[in-house]
């Protein structure tokens, strides 16, 4: 399905998930930000979500244990930067799937 | 494997060993049935020396290491053995160790895990005795062996404590570090309410940092405490020792694979199987399975010299168990999410994918029987082809 974002159209799923990364930009996760209420995105916000990026673009699956041991940020500071979900929010906000069992 | 290969690769060319620290092998899929009384110990564990094809050597040491760039096995008694090539098939582990408190005074106790063995007999000890109270089934972190495991623990849970009559006098909990039970679009539409007809609560987004042994509590990162009188964990699960050893893993031990051909990122004549890889497929014994018929044909393309087949397609099929004496059956891959359908014939079945049936259930129990007399012996399953099918399935485009 589609949806309008910071004025762009893109592709979402069911839960507003970007379904194509190409369509991301700046704007898009500044306004994901708003709406899941973490609110205006600092640097280091900007470093993690790139660090996410980075690691969906080489295929690597998320958890927060790598989050935790990537040296971009740990744990206690990827919750207190996207509080109530951390992986579920900031993956929402980079423009990426967020973790997924198998059904 | 070494049932495939030992048929395809000319006797007077090729030895073939098979190396296990083990003497025992376990029906991994059965230690689901174990707590609840459905299987016996004898019904999951056979002696290795039966299971060794004829003509294939067996090796029963402890590696200490793997040496890829000198094409050797180091053995924990310094003896070693060369290979040209090397099949990885070392399996996953559960490491409870990594959370603070969660191998501590309650482990075994009233902390259980069911994915090995000696954790499944003794919950099923405890379950014996147990006449109620709080029960949380917990997963630490993904990816962890047979994702649906807890899930289908819970909902055998259910069933069984219906039967003892003692249902009322126990509140099950699902604590998972996912945004639900359900996260794939059609299994939350389709499966949702099994959670809330089997009333077992659900608490999601759930990052456990510590098992508190004294006030008997799980502790996540945020802060959220959930409390327990019996915990049934699925802790991290990680590749085998032998790969963090070796320098050959992930962080978590698992070893770098291609996702289609199943070779070894770092090293050409090094292929990986099962749950040692780190390829997005489920860690469940069908992708084994599956894995094995294209790796065959790629071991021997490699001996050829000839381009390798891209052709895994990360295909699983799972039956979940639901209580009741039901169970629903899955059918996916690396891109196909599971849906609803029939399986395997498409429009016949006799089996329905995603759809709770007995039929389903029989065929999850008559699987330990394929499991020893037919995959271990490198026999392909009637109908079922080593990648996915999408007919029969009811997809609908996005």
């Amino acid at each position: 399905m589609e949806a309008t974002i910071a004025g762009i159209n893109v592709k979402v799923n069911e839960e507003g998930y970007l379904t194509e990364f190409s369509q991301w930009n700046e704007d898009i996760a500044k306004e994901i930000s708003v709406q899941e209420e973490i609110g205006e995105l600092t640097e280091k916000h900007w470093t993690v979500l790139k660090y996410l990026q980075n690691q969906f673009e080489n295929e690597i699956p998320l958890t927060i244990r790598k989050v935790g041991k990537s040296g971009v940020t740990n744990i206690k500071e990827f919750y207190a930067l996207f509080p109530g979900g951390p992986l579920k929010k900031a993956t929402k906000i980079a423009g990426i799937p967020k973790p997924v069992g198998c059904i | 494997m070494a049932s495939h290969l030992v048929k395809r690769l000319p006797k007077k060319d090729w030895n073939l060993t098979i190396v296990d620290q083990s003497k025992d092998h376990y029906y991994q899929p059965g230690f689901l049935f174990l707590p609840f009384d459905t299987y016996t110990e004898k019904d999951v564990v056979k002696s290795i020396n039966g299971l060794i094809p004829k003509g294939v050597n067996y090796i029963n040491k402890v590696v200490d290491k793997i040496e890829p760039t000198n094409n050797q096995i180091l053995f924990q008694d310094d003896q070693k053995v060369d290979y040209d090539i090397l099949i990885v098939a070392t399996g996953s582990r559960i490491a409870p160790e990594e959370i603070e408190g969660m191998k501590g005074s309650g482990w075994h106790k009233d902390v259980y895990d069911f994915y090995t063995f000696e954790g499944s007999r003794n919950l099923r000890n405890f379950l014996r005795k147990w006449e109620g109270g709080k029960m949380v089934v917990h997963i630490t972190e993904m990816p962890i062996k047979c994702p649906v495991a807890p899930l289908e623990f819970s909902f055998l849970a259910d069933s069984f404590f219906k039967k003892k009559g003692i249902r009322k006098n126990v509140d099950i909990t699902y604590v998972t570090p996912l945004s639900g039970a359900f996260t794939k679009p059609t299994s939350s539409k389709k499966l949702g309410y099994l959670l809330e007809e089997k009333d077992i609560n659900i608490v999601p987004d759930f990052n456990i940092m510590e098992v508190n042994n004294d006030d008997k509590k799980i502790v996540s990162y945020d802060g959220i405490e959930v409390p327990y009188d019996v915990l049934v964990t699925v802790p991290t699960n990680m590749g085998d020792d032998v790969i963090l050893r070796s320098g050959m893993g992930d962080d978590l031990n698992f070893v770098p694979t291609h996702k289609h051909t199943l070779q070894s990122k770092n090293h050409e004549n090094v292929f990986v199987i099962g749950d040692a890889t780190d390829v997005p497929a489920s860690k469940a014994g069908s992708v084994a399975h599956f894995e094995a018929e294209t790796l065959t044909d790629n071991i021997l393309l490699y001996i050829a010299g000839k381009d390798l087949k891209e052709e895994f397609d990360g295909h699983s099929n799972c039956f979940i168990e639901t209580g009741n004496n039901k169970a629903m059956l899955i059918d996916f891959n690396y891109d196909q999410e599971p849906v609803d359908g029939t399986f395997p014939i498409a429009g016949v079945g006799p089996l329905r994918l995603l759809k709770e049936s007995v039929l389903n259930h029989w065929g999850k129990l008559a699987f330990r029987w394929i499991y020893w007399n037919m995959l271990l012996k490198g026999i392909p399953i009637p109908m079922v082809s080593r990648n996915m099918k999408i007919a029969g399935k009811n997809i609908t485009s996005k």
